[in-house]
């Protein structure tokens, strides 16, 4: 392996937290700011006409650069809508800086923050698109789950859907007089739509795009020895092979090369913030393993850590260990997938494909062994796990089955990938240099995991916020600096063998630990938040960070709020830059790189 | 068994009714059908990747030679569809089961394509593809394991191998293919095929406006 | 050089397919790689050379203890003779409740008096709903509900196939026990206990 640049982070332990000192510093320059004083929340009150001010302030005067969350709030009993902004330090690590801005529900107009950091594009149009929150000074705002022309603001809460039963699951029908129905036979239509009332069909012909191909065209300036070509624009998806799923882009050629992109999505938006607004607290967890579903353990640990902050329980020392077990093992196999892809991308279709699932497969019987199934693994517990490590794996005692797996069958395969695909100079000659994206870029951009990484940020959750026992573990952030399709390949390349690394002194623990509690408390099916309020979980997920909001009412339930910060949604916010003036192929290339997984893209 | 029980809507001379021409070549129609059938690169969700997991190493779809999945409609004959279907999604889909030629299969797999699956109450959720494009075989599932995909499959095998060269739809002159009226998107989901009932209920509607502000007057 | 990396690559398939070769001569003397029960465990363990193929249908992968596909419903063995055995579910609503995507309908029985017998009489789970999530099965406190491993459900209509009634639902325990012995007989342990414990605070 060459160029292989590997820092470490220092720990230094700074004179005061950054959180609070920014805070202090914000509150003092602004008069006007004052903290969430509801019990159990934190952050600062801003009102929408400063917003764009404070935010400036706290990027270039405060040091937090990076904006990593943007969602909205239905507050309808105060008649407010809230958007909430989550802003962190990359460069001293550490907790958020959380700004709030309340504004009128009938009228909801708030500054974009998108001239500040581009990265709130996409996550300012969710909102927009969800809740109806309308950012002024926002260059695009349209719908992006949902499709123009659709009625109303979904995840407002006195919107309801055709299939609307309760506000709380469980429902009432269910039991103890449980008559069995399908929920389209109670609809007139016999499906899952509803109409507004005496709307009347007209104009069916219109095609609801017209609002993404406009502007798609470029004019380009040309001289007269060029040869006189014309502008295309074609759609790459929802099907097409090379888009990792239902993802569409809108793109205008100039013969091969990429003048102008839009990402389409929306494709795979299966409601899972509204339906986990219903769901029970411990009814969330099988929903976020359908996320991400390459890497179903990591959604779970994000959500368990968020709702734990809520609960307040202690997670057994055995659990722990289980869960960076789990979460590491499933960093390997994600990784291991999207470079199968990338490759197939590449043009090297199937081959590395069908080596690299043997090693995933293998890492799957396991989940199965443990979890019970392969992908949908639903295994951690608000306070632990549900179960403990099984007896045997494919007819191996289990222990013996983890210490081969991780000292012998990974760092095989990590090799065998390293001889074919990193020495391989086809592969280098097709992502060197392809989809750049400088430090700056991908800061402002908010992307996060290996595309922040490969920009020369050294930024890992693990390290600048850690959770669960990642600070007494031992491993180093891979990183490199010159953000293009190769760099992120090697990140994570580099990352497995630092997961290795990591397994390897996990195993000794998982040993010492046998036969210890894996759960806080008794299994409880009827999850109450005792004092209500507001929490964020994030974790480090093989694609980047995972946020959950979650907020509750107290004595709740279920969520009142429940936001996915999703890292694959986010990291297609710099698409069009890392692709402008490439070829149509290396197109596919940068979105192989970015890793993206359409069920967490769209949620 | 004689071709005549086998077909009898075709006339036999009887001389050659007990010849086993039909059945043999019947044999032979669908013993080459149901070994290449060629399904769609088509993911959805979380079951496209049981689907990509059952065509790679462990499962080996190609042993069933299925292993060719075709990137475009108009190579395909079946048409996995792998994941939950969204409002957004589905005229796509039923464009796309519109180009595939006959003789043209639809898999549905997962809980999320045969009903809507957990995702069932969504409000962008279609609740069973088989609302808009026929399915010949279901596979439930949350998601099926690859496995649980193949048993589908060698379900539809012995489906094909039940169809007989004689009344298949597609050689027939009446039946062109069956083209599907592509839904649209306005407030919601339009199935064409569904405009009279909306247009009814919406003067309905009307009416009973028009009434309650007569009796308010 | 140009063109290494392709023929690295190309080494790579070609030991590949070498070590199927090879295992595939180990195994012939012991009755051959394919379709034999020794050759798929170890072929399916982290020993496994070459191809990890697995000849579904006529090979089988073991299912986990611990996997779940659909809910069932457990009931005694049925006495000689008859259908079925009586239920263990006691209709109390928990996996009613716990579910998820609510694909659980129970309908209690009802004693003559009006009050509340405890079993259900009907018991519905609909399978275009239900994510194999497991928490039924994890809350039951009485056991009474289970995941099943039996994956080979597909079919040809889901108008009435894929909502399971309490006759389609209800297996008997031996089924259990020879899906998943090892958890029926930790389960049987803590039931024992459970009674044990009971009649000690009765003797108090």
């Amino acid at each position: 392996m060459a160029e292989t640049t590997i820092e470490v982070l220092e720990n230094e332990a700074p004179a005061m937290d950054p959180v609070e000192a920014a805070v202090s510093a914000l509150k003092e320059q602004f008069p006007e700011l004052t903290d969430d004083a509801r019990p159990n929340y934190s952050g600062l009150m801003v009102p929408a006409d400063k917003l764009l001010e404070v935010a400036q302030n706290l990027r270039d005067e405060q040091g937090f650069n990076y904006l990593s969350s943007v969602t909205g709030v239905d507050l309808i009993d105060d008649g407010k809508l809230e958007v909430v902004y989550h802003t962190y330090n990359l460069d001293k690590g550490g907790s958020s800086v959380v700004l709030k801005t309340q504004v009128e529900r009938d009228n909801p107009n708030v500054p974009s923050l998108v001239p500040l950091w581009p990265g709130a594009d996409f996550q300012e149009r969710e909102a927009y698109d969800l809740l109806g929150i309308n950012f002024e000074g926002h260059p695009d705002l349209r719908r992006i789950l949902m499709w123009d022309g659709f009625e109303g603001y979904p995840l407002r809460k006195d919107w309801k859907e055709a299939y609307y039963e309760e506000d709380h699951k469980p429902f009432g029908s269910r039991w103890p007089g449980g008559e069995v129905f399908r929920a389209e036979e109670r609809n007139l239509y016999g499906k899952n739509v509803a109409y507004p009332r005496g709307w009347m069909p007209q104009n069916l012909d219109a095609d609801t795009d017209d609002e993404i191909y406009a502007g798609m065209s470029v004019n380009r300036p040309k001289s007269k020895t060029d040869i006189r070509t014309d502008q295309v624009t074609v759609n790459i998806g929802p099907q097409h092979p090379s888009t990792h799923g239902v993802f569409r882009m809108v793109v205008t050629m100039d013969g091969e090369t990429v003048l102008k992109l839009k990402p389409v999505m929306g494709y795979l938006h299966r409601n899972h913030e509204k339906i986990g607004e219903r769901n029970t607290f411990l009814g969330n967890i099988p929903y976020t393993d359908r996320l991400d579903y390459i890497s179903s353990m990591s959604n779970n640990h994000g959500y368990v850590l968020a709702i734990e902050k809520l609960l307040g329980s202690q997670v057994p020392e055995r659990a722990e260990w289980i869960r960076i077990l789990m979460v590491e093992l499933t960093r390997i196999v994600n990784h291991l997938w999207s470079i199968g892809f990338l490759i197939n991308d590449l043009g090297a279709f199937q081959t590395a494909m069908l080596y690299l699932t043997i090693e995933r497969e293998l890492v799957l019987d396991f989940f199965e062994a443990a979890a019970g199934s392969r992908m949908m693994c639903n295994y951690m517990r608000f306070g632990g796990l549900a179960f403990d490590l099984p007896r045997e794996v494919r007819g191996q005692e289990t222990t013996a089955f983890l210490d081969e797996l991780v000292h012998t069958r990974l760092p095989k395969i990590l090799d065998e990938l390293d001889t074919f695909l990193t020495g391989n100079e086809i592969v280098r000659e097709r992502s060197v240099g392809i989809g750049k994206m400088t430090r700056e870029q991908a800061i402002s951009y908010s992307t996060c995991g290996p595309m922040l990484r490969a920009s020369g940020v050294q930024y890992d959750v693990r390290r600048a916020e850690p959770y669960s026992y990642y600070d007494q573990l031992d491993f180093d952030i891979p990183v490199r600096y010159n953000g293009d399709v190769w760099d992120r390949y090697m990140v994570r390349v580099m990352e497995m063998h630092e997961s290795l690394r990591i397994l390897r002194q996990v195993l000794p623990h998982l040993k010492a630990t046998k036969g210890g509690s894996i759960l806080d408390g008794k299994p409880q099916y009827n999850v109450r938040i005792p004092k209500g309020g507001e929490a964020y979980g994030r974790v480090e997920n093989p694609k980047g960070e995972l946020g959950y909001y979650v907020t509750a009412k107290p004595k709740g339930t279920n969520p009142e709020r429940y936001h996915i910060r999703a890292p694959s949604f986010i990291n297609l916010t710099p698409l069009e830059l890392m692709s402008v003036g490439h070829k149509v192929a290396d197109l596919v290339v940068v979105l192989g790189s970015i890793d993206i997984v359409l069920g967490e893209t769209d949620r | 068994m004689t071709a005549k029980e086998l077909a009898p809507d075709i006339a036999i001379p009887e001389e050659v009714a007990d010849n086993v021409f039909i059945t043999s070549l019947n044999t032979i129609y669908n013993w080459s059908r149901r070994n290449s059938i060629w399904p769609m690169v088509f993911g959805l969700a979380c079951c496209a990747i049981e689907m990509i997991c059952a065509a790679s190493s462990r499962y080996d779809l190609s042993r069933f030679g299925m292993e060719v999945f075709r990137a475009t409609p108009r190579q395909s004959d079946l048409m996995i569809v792998s994941g939950t279907v969204t409002k957004k999604m589905v005229p796509t889909i039923v464009r796309l089961y519109n180009q595939m030629p006959e003789p043209r299969y639809v898999l549905s797999m997962g809980a999320c394509a045969n009903g809507g699956g957990p995702f069932k109450e969504g409000y962008n959720v279609v609740d069973g593809i088989d609302k808009f494009i026929p399915v010949d075989v279901y596979v439930p599932g949350c998601p099926p394991t690859p496995q649980a995909l193949i048993h589908g499959l060698i379900s539809l095998q012995e489906k094909i191998d039940q169809q007989s060269i004689t009344n298949v739809p597609w050689y027939s002159k009446d039946d062109p293919g069956e083209f599907l009226p592509i839904p649209v998107l306005g407030p919601d989901l339009i199935d064409m095929r569904q405009l009279d009932i909306i247009r009814a209920e919406a003067k309905a509607a009307e009416k009973e406006d028009a009434a309650l502000a007569e009796s308010a007057e | 050089m140009y063109g290494l990396g392709v023929l690295k690559g190309l080494g790579i398939t070609l030991k590949h397919f070498f070590r199927t070769f090879s295992d595939e001569v180990k195994w012939s003397a012991k009755g051959g790689r394919y379709y034999n029960d020794d050759a798929l465990a170890v072929r399916q363990s982290l020993k496994t050379e070459g191809a990890i193929t697995v000849m579904y249908p006529e090979e089988k992968l073991e299912a986990p203890e611990r996997f779940r596909f659909v809910p069932f419903l457990v009931m005694d063995d049925p006495a000689t003779g008859q259908k079925a055995g009586k239920d263990w579910c006691t209709s109390c609503g928990i996996c009613a409740k716990v579910c998820p995507p609510q694909c659980i309908w129970i309908e209690r029985g009802k004693l003559p008096n009006g009050r509340p017998k405890p079993e259900p009489l009907n018991f519905y789970i609909d399978i275009d709903i239900c994510m194999n999530c497991g928490y039924c099965a994890e809350f039951c406190p009485f056991d009474a509900i289970k995941m099943d491993h039996d994956f080979e459900i597909a079919s040809y209509d889901r108008s009435a196939a894929h909502i399971h009634d309490k006759e389609r639902l209800s297996k008997p325990i031996s089924y259990w026990r020879s899906i998943a012995p090892g958890r029926a007989a930790d389960e049987e342990q803590a039931r024992i206990e459970e009674e044990e414990k009971k009649k000690k605070k009765k003797r108090k």
